[in-house]
Order: structure tokens, then C-alpha cells, then sequence
């Protein structure tokens, strides 16, 4: 029997930092004086080391949460700011999840609506009862500094797990409309946008376009507008939902806070974690009402079951923003983003270059974080080797390949070195223990200096380790993180 | 364990440059400095030397693969020469190929050079280089310090010392070392500093500070040993042997949870020692030992490494520390020359520089700095990688007749 195809679980990951608005304003004020007004609360920004596959995998790691790995059939990555061109991108998140090969990925990009489009197309897709597919959303633009953009962006990720059977939220249907509206662009090999005038955007796009995509949406699922309960427009301009909510005739109260406050708009990832967010919040039988804008609309209807009442706790939105330190160091973002140049010294200069054929051999342990555990000892170990690691057994060729990404660990040591060069300085390192067996020498993330010490607990998070600038590529692996 | 090689090899002569900023020299004229002191010191001449090992630990800005420019820098007659390299320890280990060839009868007399040209690399400290493409995905490249400032936190939980008190015995091991090289002229840092400038200076790698931290230096250390009827037939009189010569290497243990090792000492270095005491017949070694040169890159390994040698009890090195035990008046003084810290640490030297001191001082040729007591027995301790991952070399020398 198939059941009605639906949202099994969502989940969420934003960045630890929240730059505040504030000091990016008082730096750039002598030039852009009118930004006064947007100059306050604060925005996510990754650190130098995430990017938008790093925090889809955080987000996809929350999705995931209480769920069985192997139902996942495919995944699909929607991004605007993905860091690869031509490598899959997707296919890069399925590593270090350890989802089986025998899946389906895609990117999906290309617009501010990529990820309501791909989940529509996940949901119409969803017929085979157990089978699961991740949808996943990351978005990390970057801005130029004075702009408008740079203080209303925010860098974040969500996923949806979508399947038939229980859902979490049903899908009662959705609507499409597209018109090549341009209302900014990013052309191939543009680092930032280009955007015309908000006051046109409004009145054409949001007003027009999403007010007529709204109201031809509900006509055609034959809803009410009174009857939704909650009414999610990913845009971050003020008063933009409530507007749109009005002249739709949908309760004010329906509007969903767009988290500009504290996280900023995250572009293509941004509908998927106000729906998270949405989903944290909501009752069973609450109707969800969705849109996505870029070059035309996406509105999906879902409807909340009890099954919501039963998912497993996770991070989401909620735990996120909780992890949330403010940063008011706006020089140190532009220099991780890239924007600024700072002199590295020659230590910055040791040559990153990954061979290919390692990264293929090696693909589990390095984006997978799988190590081994002996069949015969059940010793865990990190990485994997012919001969055990314990030279007391000497066993050779007894290891089963165990994964440690999901296991907490303790600090055993550490340091915080201000010589070897990090784009973060001091660099934060040491060995951990896992629980359950296994231990390695690791870098620290998201740390702050007053919070380390042995047997201090960490989590393990997918990161980059380093950037080959000269061949253009980026080298992920895994880091501990503090359990906040 | 093997029968070992206890007064079966002597040090005929010894050598060793200047230590320090050697911005005119090339390392090919390093090794001929420490050379012509070591020859002239064996009073042999080049064409008796029947093998060579050149310790180096860093390529990159050094002499290339092979043993041949040892064999060119001093134009040696068609032997076998081989290059080794085991991190810091490559000194010792150079020599235990020159040694372990006499001892085998293989060769009457061999030859040991390290040699390290750190100061062309535009930058203060070591190298930053890749240990293998593997290991670069997903492993730790951290600097020299932060590796093993992390003993410092592991001693810290694991013996529950405060974070001053460990700070004040760090800083002891460095005042000391400092007032022990300004007596030496080969010395790369001759300045003696107080607590206060130790304790308040910029921290490098937490809890390290500068002072906490050797000197990176350019130098070159040549051993020239024989058997000791050889060096009794060219006319030496008072004869220095090699009494034990051990070398351990981690196999992963330290990094295996099930393990037991807790970051805070050096699993290879108890090992070492253990094997050379046996070896040397020693076992009250803090009786016996007359002084040591230990591989005191920074001062919490010298510090941990007073326990892994078995001169202070586990937990109790930083109260001997403070007591003044390993000063140069101490009862078992430790680097008598300055050390790693201030003779300074061209990787592939120190461990032939921590030799040459000990002759000197068995011989009683160590000028100003000369222990007062006579010593008999010689203790060196060289080490390279990292606290979690390393290789530990002991080598203990004393006089033929003790």
C-alpha cells in the first residue's frame, strides 16, 4: 500500500558566528551612510572552513536524525553558491554520510527557487513506500562589502526528508508559474550579484507575481485563505509576507517570521529553514503554505499530522540559533570570505594539492570519517590499517569498516597554536577519544578560547581542511566541535 | 634482549660547529667545519674512515637525497656512505650506523655527520612539509610547538597540577638552560633571561611561550668511532665508550584509545631507557647517571622527559624542576651546554651535539661550563615526531674503565 506522499523530517544547521550588523555598518558608514536603517541584529556567517556543502551535510546529518540511512534512495543539493561546477556537489554530502552507492544525486541551482522546485519534484516523485529522498538546501552568497545584500544576506541550510508512508507534513499540492523576471542576476564567473531596483521588485515581483501565484494556488488546491495557518515567503524585505498575506485575505498572524533578525536571508536554502522552522513550531492539522521566488514562483501546500508529535528531537532551527555567538569581527569575514587579502606569511604557502587517486582510495575515511573496528577485538580505530592497531593482538586482516561521525568524543589534549597558519588563528587542536573505542588527532572547530579542556565532549562536523588556491580545489574532512 | 654493545665501540674524535644563524654557510660547509675538529681530534686521516652515515632531517631546504653530498662535502675516499633521517632523532641515528658497523667488525672506523641548514627557509621554526598524501587528508600538520603543548594539558588533568605551577617549572627549565649556554661559546643563544621575561613572553602554542621553545638553528656535529683496542693503538689515553645505544619507535600504540596513554609522556622514551639501562648495566640511574643532555625542544618535554628517563618519579618532574635537581649544580645536571634551547637545534646535529657535550664533559674539556664533580657516565636523549608519534633514541657514554 502507498501511503501519502509527504515530509518525514526536516532539518536545519546555521552557522555558529552571527556577525553583527552593527560593525559591518560603523566600518562602511563613511560610504554608504544610507544603510543606517538595515543596521541592526545580526546575520549568520560561516567560518573560513564551511561552505554550502559543508552545512548541507550538517543540515542533512539533522534530517536524518532517528532515521535509517539505507532508505535513502536519492538526494538532491539546491544551492545557488555551490562550490564546484563540475563535480557533483551532492555526490560529495552522499560521501560523508555514508549513504549507499547505489543512489541518486543531483544539484540543483540556477535560481532563488531551486530547492522549492526540487522539492517539488521530490514529492511528485514519491511513490515507492520505505524508499526516502533527501532534499537538501545550502545557501553561503557572497556580498560586496557597502551593499545592502551583505547586511541582509545569511549563510544556512535545512533539509526535508520526503517519502510516502507517515509523513510529518502531507503534500496537498503545488503550483508553478515562470517568467524570466529579473530582478538581480549572477552571470557565469560573477562573484557577486547584480540587482535592479528594490521598489520595481516589489511592486512587479513580490506584489505581482508571488500575490497572483498565492491566489491561483489556493483556487486551484480549492483552500481558503483563512484556512492556512501558516503562510512561509522566504523574502527578506520588510513587511513583504505581511503585505502579501493581506491582499491575499490570509490571517495576519499566519505569517512566518522570516529570521532576518538573527540569521538573514539564505537565499535558495532560505525557504527550506523557515519551513523547518515552520515544522518546529506547528500542531498536527496546521495547513503549511510555501512559496519560492526566482524568475517565477513555487507554492507547495502541506498539511501537519500527528506523525510530527513522534519525530525524534534534533538540532532544527531552534537549536541552531541556540548555538549562536556573536562576532563582531567584520575584517576577519571578509578575509574568510575571500573579499580581503590579508599577508598569510610563508607558512600559508605549504602546497595543497590532492592527488586524485588518493581522495578516490581513501574517499570513505576522508569524507566519511570511516574507520575500522577488529572483528576478532573489537578495537576501533582510526584509519584503518592492515595489521591491528593494537600490537599486543597483532591481528591482521580482521577490520570491518566502522564509522565515527555520529560518535560524541572527549578531549584528551590540546593546544591553541598561534604558529602553524590558520585562517583562524590560533588554531585549535588535539587528540580525542571516541566513545565507544577509536581515537585521533583532530582539529577543533567553532570553538571559543574559554571553552576547552580535557574531557571537554566534542562532535564531529564535516569541514574543509584546506584549499589548494593554486588548482582551485577545496579538501574536506572532519573536525571536532564542542557539544553546545 | 640481545647482548648489546656496551664497551665495544670507542669515540675516537668528536666535532661540532658553531650553532645559530649561519648565514654564510652552506650545509656542505657545516659538515667541514664539524669534520676537520673531529678528525683532528681522532688524529687519523680521511683515508682510514671505512663507512659514513649522514643524519639530515629536513630536505627541502637542505642538501637532497643520498649520502653523497657527505661523501663530496669531505671528499671521502670511495666508501660506503648512507643517509638517514628519523625526524629530530636522525643525529643519534646516523651515528648508531657508524657505531653498529664497528661493532659488527664490519668496518675499524666509521663515521658520523648530522647536519641541518634550517635558517634558508625565510621564516622562523621548522619547515611546514606534507608527511604523505594520505596523511594530508586526514591528519594533523600542526606546528612543532602545538604538538607538544598538548603534554602540557594531558600533565596537567593527569598528575592535577594548577596551570601556574606548571607554568613557573616550564620557566625554570629555561632560565636554567639559558644561564647554562651563555658559558658556551658554540651556543646560538648566549643571553641569560630571568622568570619574569620567560612567564611574560608571547605565547607561541598554548601554554608555550617563546622561551618555552628552542632555537631553530643551522649547525653540523661529526662523531668518528673505533674499537677501543684501535683507539688504544693510535694513542688515546683516556678512552670514552659507547655504553648503551637505544632507539624505539611508536607503532600507533599512543594512538589507540584501548591503549592506556594518556598524552602526558613518552611511551617510547620509557622504553628506550629501560633498554639502554639494561644495556649499560645501570640501575640506579639517578645515582649513576653524572649528567644528561635531553631533547628539550620545548621545556615540557625536557620537563616530562626527566620522568620517562626515570630521574624523577611520574607526577614529581616539575617539583624536581623547581628544586633545582637538574641545574648545572644540581645533582643530575641537565644540558649543561644550553640544550636544544639555546645551543640551538639543527634537527640532524643535536643528537651528535648532545654526544659531542657529553665527551667533552667525560674528558674534561668543557671549558667554563665543566662539571666540577667528574662524570663517568654520560646520559643523551634525542627524539623526533611528536609526543603521540615519535622515535626515541638513548644513547649513554661513559669512560672505557667505569
Amino acid at each position: 500500500m502507498s501511503g501519502d506522499p509527504g515530509i518525514l523530517s526536516f532539518g536545519a544547521y546555521i552557522p555558529r558566528k552571527r556577525l553583527q550588523r552593527a560593525a559591518v555598518h560603523s566600518a562602511n558608514a563613511w560610504f554608504a551612510p544610507s544603510l543606517a536603517g538595515l543596521a541592526k541584529g545580526e546575520r549568520a556567517i560561516g567560518d573560513w572552513d564551511e561552505d554550502t556543502v559543508t552545512m548541507a551535510v550538517e543540515a542533512a546529518r539533522d534530517t536524518l536524525v532517528g532515521f535509517d540511512r539505507a532508505r535513502v534512495k536519492s538526494i538532491a543539493l539546491a544551492s545557488t553558491t555551490l562550490p564546484f561546477n563540475d563535480r557533483l556537489n551532492s555526490g560529495i554530502v552522499k560521501e560523508a554520510l555514508t549513504l549507499a552507492d547505489s543512489i541518486a544525486a543531483i544539484d540543483v541551482t540556477g535560481s532563488q527557487r531551486a530547492a522549492t522546485s526540487a522539492l517539488i519534484q521530490a514529492l511528485r516523485g514519491a511513490v515507492s513506500d520505505g524508499d526516502a529522498q533527501l532534499c537538501l538546501a545550502s545557501e553561503m552568497r557572497k556580498s560586496l562589502p557597502a551593499s545592502e545584500s551583505e547586511l541582509l544576506s545569511g549563510d544556512a541550510a535545512a533539509g526535508l526528508l520526503i517519502g510516502s508512508g507517515e509523513p510529518i507534513a502531507r503534500f496537498l499540492g503545488a503550483h508553478s508559474v515562470t517568467m524570466d523576471f529579473v530582478d538581480h542576476y549572477r552571470s557565469a564567473g560573477m562573484q557577486f550579484d547584480y540587482g535592479w531596483e528594490s521598489r520595481w521588485i516589489r511592486d512587479e515581483g513580490y506584489t505581482g507575481l508571488i500575490g497572483a501565484a498565492l491566489k491561483d494556488a489556493l483556487a486551484q488546491l480549492r483552500v481558503e485563505p483563512a484556512a492556512i495557518d501558516r503562510l512561509i515567503v522566504p523574502i527578506a524585505a520588510r513587511g513583504v509576507p505581511e503585505m502579501l498575506a493581506q491582499r491575499a485575505g490570509m490571517r495576519p498572524e499566519s505569517v512566518a517570521n522570516t529570521l532576518v533578525a538573527h540569521v538573514g536571508e539564505a537565499g535558495a536554502a532560505h525557504p527550506f529553514l523557515l519551513l523547518a522552522a515552520a515544522l518546529e513550531q506547528a500542531k498536527p492539522g496546521e495547513k503549511i503554505l510555501l512559496a519560492g521566488f526566482g524568475q517565477g514562483v513555487d507554492v507547495l501546500l502541506f498539511e501537519t499530522t500527528q506523525a510530527l508529535q513522534k519525530l525524534a528531537p534534533r538540532r532544527g532551527v531552534k537549536g541552531s540559533l541556540a548555538r549562536g555567538i556573536k562576532d563582531s569581527n567584520y575584517m576577519r569575514w571578509l578575509f574568510h570570505r575571500g573579499i580581503l587579502e590579508l599577508d598569510r606569511g610563508m607558512r600559508a604557502e605549504l602546497d595543497q594539492k590532492q592527488p586524485g587517486t588518493v581522495l578516490w582510495r581513501h574517499r570513505k575515511a576522508v569524507l566519511g570519517l570511516v574507520g575500522a573496528r577488529c572483528s576478532k577485538t573489537g578495537a576501533v580505530q582510526f584509519p584503518r590499517s592492515d595489521i591491528s592497531v593494537s600490537p599486543d593482538e597483532h591481528l591482521a586482516h580482521t577490520q570491518e569498516d566502522y564509522c565515527l561521525a555520529e560518535r560524541k568524543a572527549r578531549v584528551v589534549t590540546y593546544t591553541a597554536d598561534n604558529l602553524t597558519y590558520s585562517p583562524n588563528p590560533p588554531a585549535y587542536y588535539g587528540m580525542i577519544d571516541f566513545e565507544g573505542g577509536g581515537r585521533m588527532t583532530v582539529e577543533f572547530a567553532d570553538l571559543s578560547p574559554e571553552d576547552i579542556e580535557v574531557g571537554r565532549e566534542m562532535q564531529m562536523m564535516f569541514r574543509i581542511k584546506g584549499v589548494d588556491e593554486k588548482r582551485d580545489f577545496i579538501k574536506y574532512f572532519w573536525k571536532a566541535v564542542p557539544v553546545v | 634482549m640481545a647482548r648489546g654493545i656496551k664497551d665495544r665501540v670507542a669515540i675516537l674524535g668528536m666535532g661540532c660547529t658553531k650553532f645559530g644563524e649561519r648565514w654564510d654557510k652552506d650545509a656542505d660547509n657545516l659538515m667541514v667545519e664539524a669534520y676537520e675538529e673531529a678528525i683532528a681530534d681522532a688524529g687519523i686521516d680521511t683515508s682510514q674512515i671505512d663507512a659514513a652515515w649522514l643524519g639530515v632531517g629536513f630536505d627541502a631546504v637542505n642538501i637532497g637525497p643520498s649520502g653523497i653530498p657527505l661523501a663530496v662535502a669531505l671528499r671521502l675516499s670511495d666508501i660506503g656512505v648512507t643517509k638517514v633521517e628519523n625526524y629530530c632523532a636522525s643525529g643519534t641515528e646516523s651515528l648508531r650506523g657508524a657505531v653498529y658497523a664497528v661493532a659488527s667488525g664490519a668496518a675499524d672506523i666509521a663515521l658520523a655527520l648530522g647536519v641541518e641548514k634550517l635558517k634558508d627557509t625565510g621564516y622562523g621554526g621548522l619547515p611546514v612539509r606534507s608527511r604523505g598524501t594520505t596523511f594530508d587528508m586526514i591528519g594533523l600538520t600542526g606546528s612543532a610547538p602545538g604538538n607538544f603543548a598538548q603534554l602540557a594539558s594531558a600533565y596537567r588533568a593527569t598528575h592535577r597540577v594548577s596551570k601556574d605551577d606548571l607554568k613557573r617549572a616550564m620557566a625554570h627549565v629555561s632560565v636554567k638552560s639559558h644561564a647554562n649556554g651563555a658559558k658556551n661559546p658554540k651556543a646560538h643563544l648566549r643571553k641569560p633571561v630571568d622568570m619574569e621575561t620567560v612567564l611574560n613572553a608571547p605565547m607561541i602554542a598554548e601554554p608555550l611561550g617563546l622561551f618555552d621553545c628552542c632555537g631553530v638553528s643551522d649547525g653540523a656535529a661529526c662523531a668518528i668511532v673505533t674499537t677501543p683496542d684501535i683507539a688504544r693503538g693510535l694513542g688515546k689515553k683516556n678512552i670514552v665508550t659507547i655504553k648503551a645505544l637505544q632507539i624505539c619507535s611508536s607503532n600507533g600504540w599512543e594512538l589507540q584509545q584501548g591503549g592506556g596513554w594518556n598524552g602526558s609522556y613518552f611511551h617510547t622514551t620509557r622504553v628506550a631507557a629501560k633498554r639502554a639501562y639494561e644495556e649499560a648495566g645501570i640501575n640506579r640511574p639517578r645515582e649513576q647517571i653524572s649528567l644528561t643532555e635531553v631533547h628539550d625542544c620545548f621545556s615540557i618535554t625536557e620537563l616530562v622527559t626527566m620522568e620517562d628517563l626515570f630521574l624523577s618519579d611520574e607526577g614529581k618532574g616539575w617539583r624536581d624542576v623547581l628544586d633545582g635537581v637538574f641545574d648545572a649544580d644540581g645533582s643530575v645536571p641537565c644540558q649543561i651546554d644550553g640544550g636544544l634551547k639555546c645551543f640551538g637545534h639543527p634537527i640532524g646535529a643535536s643528537g651528535l651535539r648532545m654526544i659531542y657535550e657529553n665527551y667533552l664533559q667525560l674528558l674534561g674539556r668543557a671549558g667554563p661550563r665543566q662539571r666540577r664533580t667528574p662524570p663517568s657516565l654520560a646520559l643523551s636523549h634525542n627524539l623526533g615526531g611528536m609526543p603521540s608519534q615519535n622515535v626515541s633514541a638513548v644513547a649513554i657514554v661513559g669512560l672505557a674503565d667505569v
